[in-house]
């Protein structure tokens, strides 16, 4: 079992608190002028996302969470966990819907994907930063109409809304950003 | 911090601030030289080394691999050597180094501005201290506001740190969320906890702010003036929320100083930490003699932070360690 001192402790380190993994967001060393120091950390629970600040003794020492972030390729859902594949060694794991999340809403088969393994386990699912979709449902938006912002709901192949700009119709392809889940632009075929 | 190969030659402070630091000390330089408070070195790699079981020391080796001493974390000892020889006030401008202290306000090794007074007593040092700080800054109207230790946690916190029991500052701790059930600490460190995580950063918000008369059991090298409930005569100025200096009225009993280093070497012990040998030059001194004094550390790069108005220590280093 490894472990880490807080004085390795630094933004992006992951570690075991109550039996969960952790990532370190933020890592501040505190210390009176003199006696105690401490490490005032931020740290993010990689199972349920929540962020808490914990306080540790300098000089403790904290188990190592076995976590590690790996690209690997969507191959299709069987109608209960997710199917991915390591395009170097072919090996295949399956992803249950806490891991894949939100990601579940953009990604299509061959997408590639961030999946953080913990213990070899698949944890977590990010999709691509960018992704493109095709519109299977909007209104046709009826041209100098301005309600609702400018814009109006399009779903997706994948299920996921998303506002498009008027113009945009059923059938098109349009690119998304995933992290703030925005449309960007129209893609031509 | 990010290191970039193809940057990372480059200073971490703007040359503005690296400016400010060498007007900084001419300041400081002329402001002593009018008060007649010459200045001093003292050797920064030394046989002895701080018991303090909260500083941990660099370790220095010879090229042929044997051990050869210390870095200092602070140039307490010998400059009291030198007022026990007769010195008269003195001050000392030099670098400490103390292990594992990293973080926005704490760089591993860092500038410190030490001077004693003989004659003084820390409520005068105090005064002088809050002069230095306001040519430091140039802000001459800086107000002074100095609250007893006890006031301050008994006002904040409603908890008196002389007798306050380990559960009840756990429990205050928890409920501002910043202490976990896990959590252990001995009396000192759960009011260590309760300064740093829940009192600091209000501290010196509208001018300078002094704690003194702290509990006897964080007297480190301080007088302990017998009172009904002795206190220590020691002081920690805050602005900002930021902790600038830390001065005594000095410890002048030398077997009072060696019954301290001891208990500092059992605590050591207990904790598994190195035992550095005890500096037996300053116990001598004090045995010879050291005038009735007082004494105080203020840390430069900190001031320079807050005359700057920088958030992070490496903005007012010309290399952090990382880049050193």
């Amino acid at each position: 079992m490894a472990f880490y001192s807080t004085s390795e402790f630094k933004g992006g380190l992951k570690i075991m608190l109550d039996g969960d993994p952790y990532n370190i967001v933020e890592n501040e060393f505190v210390k009176p002028g003199k006696g105690q120091a401490f490490n005032r950390v931020r740290v993010r629970n990689l199972k349920t996302g929540r962020t808490v600040e914990k306080t540790f003794k300098s000089g403790d020492t904290v188990e190592a969470a076995d976590v590690h972030d790996t690209d690997m390729q969507y191959l299709y859902n069987d109608g209960e966990e997710w199917h991915f594949m390591d395009p170097e060694s072919f090996e295949q794991m399956t992803a249950n819907a806490p891991a894949v999340g939100e990601a579940a809403k953009w990604i299509k088969d061959n997408d590639m994907c961030r999946v953080t393994l913990w213990n070899g386990v698949p944890l977590a699912v990010d999709p691509p930063n960018f992704v493109v979709l095709r519109i299977v449902e909007t209104d046709p938006g009826l041209k100098g109409d301005t309600s609702g912002g400018g814009g109006k709901p399009a779903t997706l192949e994948t299920g996921a809304v998303v506002r498009v700009p008027l113009f945009v119709q059923t059938d098109e392809l349009i690119k998304v950003d995933t992290r703030i889940g925005e449309y960007v632009s129209r893609i031509k075929e | 911090m990010t290191i970039s190969a193809a940057t990372d030659w480059q200073p971490s402070a703007t040359l503005v601030r690296l400016r400010a630091r060498a007007a900084l000390l001419a300041r400081l330089r002329q402001f002593f030289a009018e008060r007649d408070v010459w200045e001093v070195e003292t050797p920064l790699l030394s046989a002895a080394a701080v018991t303090d079981p909260a500083l941990a020391s660099f370790t220095v080796h010879r090229a042929s691999g044997g051990h050869c001493g210390y870095l200092h974390t602070s140039p307490e000892f010998p400059m009291k050597r030198l007022l026990a020889a007769g010195s008269g006030a003195i001050y000392q401008i030099c670098k400490v180094f103390r292990d594992d202290e990293r973080g926005r306000r704490h760089h591993p090794e860092f500038s410190l501005l030490e001077w004693y007074r003989p004659g003084w007593d820390y409520r005068q040092l105090m005064d002088e201290v809050a002069a230095v700080v306001r040519l430091a800054l140039e802000q001459p109207a800086l107000t002074v506001e100095k609250i007893s230790y006890r006031e301050l946690f008994w006002e904040r916190l409603a908890l008196d740190p002389w007798t306050a029991s380990v559960d009840q500052m756990r429990a205050i701790a928890q409920t501002a969320g910043v202490a976990t059930a896990q959590l252990e600490l001995d009396h000192d460190g759960w009011l260590d906890l309760l300064l740093t995580h829940c009192l600091e950063t209000d501290l010196g918000r509208n001018g300078m702010t002094f704690i003194c008369d702290y509990p006897p059991s964080q007297a480190a090298l301080a007088r302990i003036r017998p009172d009904a409930v002795p206190v220590a005569e020691r002081f920690e100025l805050y602005l900002q929320g930021i902790e600038l200096a830390n001065g005594f009225t000095e410890l002048g009993d030398a077997g009072e100083q060696r019954a301290r280093f001891e208990a500092d070497l059992a605590e050591r012990h207990a904790q598994q930490l190195p035992l550095p040998p005890v500096d037996a030059h300053f116990l001598a001194a004090l045995a010879a003699g050291l005038p009735n004094c007082a004494g105080v550390a203020l840390g430069l790069d900190r001031l320079l932070m807050l005359a700057t108005s920088a958030t992070d220590i490496d903005a007012v280093l010309a290399f952090p360690i990382e880049r050193a």
